[in-house]
């Protein structure tokens, strides 16, 4: 990356626009993440949001957004962002609204809705070419529920549906390639912990017009089961053992923005979580933790 | 003014044309679609300045158009029957942002089995959404309707969506001459969206659709929507006379057909209606005073003008292009809930359940119909509801399911 206004930590901005005091849970990694992106962004923007734990942000009379906000369903947020974008190019095109009233359309997920139920209207919207930013806050697991498997769920990870002793049999979805293969202008995994590579990258998304889809990967204390205080290091480690690879697409090509070198053991990851403790008790699961760190090893091989 | 041959769903299309509607999100099925292919003719050779996009799907369209209307802009859409039901999420949600917007929905029957042709179903199961809802039948009424819902939904006393109904086949396909009127006219009787706070601007943020905690407040905007909807029966008024006054012509919430001395009155909606206005002359000729009430303003329900029309009627018989599981008619349901215990209120109130999938309503079922209620009038007890079906039908069916049973067999012991 180039021309960044952003290439250390006392670059990003002081200010913070997102209001304090909503109802997220203690060391929410989707919220950390989206402090940060709100800061970059500005408030000059509408949340057309899908029905997840981030619903609960704006609940009547309150809103921790300076700008404005659509709840819509679990399904159609890009449906949403694409009848508000469309709506404000014809109230400029028509000079029914002048310029400065403009506004960033941005669609704000989760991941039970952007793997899943919401898949067909992202892949649409992107297929439309709109004009949109979207948010997918990945905390692997219908969080707002209880945690229950998505989509996103990582292999052998236990969920609130997933309780046997291998954890969930299946794999999670990968949504960076199946955005990707959209040919959109920009994709990106980033990570609230990871502050300075995810404000260069919604810098990045902001200069940019059309479909701009922003992945983020977001420890959740409550359906990963570890302390609150330690959801930055959890995002440290996701990074460090190359589990999150931290990357970007655009013009056609997928770039690491960050190589962890050397990637220290994916246990290492596994192990400060809940989630996966029958890995460890009562006793080793190595042939689990083998594949686990197999199927890393093979990603970053190939990358 | 001019006049043209125009189907129903041509009307349909006509009417968003002269709204001037800014924004049409769109999905095909059938018998709607020549509504969007009309649509999106007009937009792509310039003639319509809107612009149309198609969705991927209703729920997304209905999605956009709620979107598009939060935002500040005229939105139209149209749909039918499983798309409808497909939308049914977002039908119920948009209804309480609170943003005006005009949805066609062009009746066809609901799965299973599968069918393309014409009830009721499909828009009841939109009763309770918070969509006002008007039923058409007749080809200018649905261009005049398109034009009065808007003025119906954009009312600040109101600001809801509504649904103008209009049947499948029978109307969506049939061409009927319409008056078109001018540009300059319509100006007169809808003024451009004026949507006031309804709208996302950079120097007024707003939040919409949010959620709230507990039953208390989400009582108080449920039933604030509820009145905004009884208030649109008066509106409704209004918006008639205003529609008559610039056009000439008057669509009532209830057409009262011969319906002034009436003993024994069809009560029904939709275009089989004009069927029974047949039916009502022809009994009439032979001496049988027989009236017609049919229902254009299904929501908000004009229950006070329903009273008015019926009293003095000793029997009604209720008409349903629909059918509730385990209950009937619904327009029974309806009309019986609004005339119980009503002094003048006609002591027979007959149910027949007619029309589902297209299947036709002969004159000689409507006579049979009014003989049955005057009848039911001199014994004083109405009869359990029918389903109108005839002996030649049902040995039809017979058929086809001897055709099904041999083959069955065949499949089953293809060697006997």
């Amino acid at each position: 990356m180039s021309e960044t206004a952003f290439k250390r930590m006392k670059d990003l901005p002081s200010t913070h626009l997102l209001g304090a005091g909503t109802p997220m849970c203690a060391g929410c990694g989707a919220l950390s993440a989206l402090h940060e992106i709100y800061d970059v962004l500005g408030p000059r923007s509408v949340f057309v949001n899908a029905a997840g734990c981030m619903t609960l942000l704006s609940v009547y009379p309150f809103t921790p957004f300076q700008g404005s906000w659509l709840y819509t369903s679990m399904a159609s947020a890009p449906a949403g962002a694409q009848g508000v974008r469309d709506a404000l190019d014809i109230l400029l095109e028509q000079g029914r609204m002048p310029p400065e009233e403009d506004l960033d359309v941005v669609v704000l997920t989760g991941d039970g809705a952007a793997y899943g139920m919401g898949l067909s209207s992202t892949s649409s919207a992107i297929e439309r070419g709109l004009d949109f930013l979207y948010i997918c806050y990945d905390n692997e697991g219908y969080g707002n529920t209880g945690h229950q498997t998505s989509a996103a769920t990582p292999h052998a990870a236990k969920t609130s549906t997933s309780t046997g002793p291998g954890g969930h049999p299946g794999y999670k979805k990968d949504l960076f390639s199946i955005w990707a293969a959209h040919q959109p202008a920009y994709v990106a995994t980033v990570i609230g912990s990871e502050p300075v590579d995810l404000a260069r990258k919604i810098e990045k998304a902001k200069s940019l017009e059309g479909p701009r889809l922003i992945l983020a990967l977001a420890p959740c204390p409550t359906g990963w089961e570890f302390e609150p205080r330690d959801a930055i290091e959890i995002g440290h480690l996701a990074v460090k053992t190359g589990v999150w690879p931290l990357k970007e697409y655009v013009d056609g090509r997928v770039v690491h923005t960050v190589a962890p070198e050397p990637r220290i053991p994916v246990e290492q990851y596994l192990e400060k979580q809940g989630r996966f403790a029958h890995l460890f008790e009562p006793e080793r699961n190595d042939a689990l933790l083998g594949e686990l760190q197999a199927r890393v090893d093979t990603y970053w091989a190939s990358a | 003014m001019t006049r043209e041959l125009l189907t129903g769903n041509g009307a349909a299309a006509w009417g968003a044309r002269l709204a001037n509607v800014d924004y049409v999100p769109a999905f095909p099925i059938t018998p709607q679609t020549e509504i969007i292919e009309t649509l999106a003719a007009w937009c792509d050779s310039g003639e319509m300045p809107g612009r149309l996009v198609t969705l991927e799907s209703e729920h997304s369209m209905i999605t956009a158009a709620g979107a598009a209307a939060a935002t500040g802009v005229r939105v139209f859409t149209a749909t039918s029957s499983q798309g409808l039901l497909y939308g049914m999420e977002m039908v119920y949600a948009v209804a309480g942002w609170r943003a005006p917007f005009v949805m066609v929905n062009v009746s066809r029957g609901l799965g299973t089995p599968t069918t393309l042709e014409s009830d009721h179903t499909d828009v009841l199961a939109a009763r309770d959404s918070g969509f006002l809802q008007i039923h058409c039948a007749s080809c200018q009424e649905v261009l005049d309707t398109v034009l009065m819902a808007y003025r119906l939904a954009e009312d600040p006393r109101i600001r809801l969506p509504v649904i103008v109904n209009l049947d499948g086949f029978y109307l969506s396909f049939t061409r009927e001459p319409v008056s078109l009127p001018e540009p300059d006219a319509v100006g007169q009787f809808l003024r451009p969206y004026d949507p006031q706070r309804t709208r996302f601007r950079a120097s007024a943020p707003t939040s919409q659709g949010v959620a709230v905690l507990g039953g208390s407040p989400y009582s108080y905007f449920r039933y604030e929507a509820h009145l905004a909807a009884l208030r649109a029966v008066e509106v409704y008024g209004e918006v008639a006379a205003e529609l008559e006054r610039v056009f000439g012509r008057r669509h009532d919430a209830i057409e009262a057909y011969r319906c002034d001395d009436a003993e024994i009155m069809f009560v029904m909606v939709g275009s089989f209606s004009t069927k029974a206005k047949a039916a009502v002359d022809g009994l009439r000729r032979a001496g049988r005073p027989v009236g017609l009430a049919r229902i254009r303003l299904l929501r908000p329900f004009p229950v006070e003008e329903l009273r008015r029309v019926v009293s003095g009627t000793r029997g009604l018989a209720v008409i349903d292009q629909n059918l509730s599981m385990g209950k009937g008619g619904v327009l029974h349901s309806e009309v019986a809930s609004a005339l119980y215990g009503e002094p003048d209120a006609p002591a027979i109130l007959m149910s027949f359940i007619g029309g589902l999938g297209g299947r036709d309503i002969s004159p000689e079922e409507l006579y049979e119909i009014a003989s049955e209620t005057r009848k039911a009038v001199e014994d004083g007890k109405a009869p359990p509801p029918r389903l109108l079906y005839t002996q030649d039908e049902l040995r039809e069916i017979r058929k086809l399911q001897t055709i099904a049973e041999v083959e069955r067999h065949e499949l089953e012991e293809p060697d006997r």
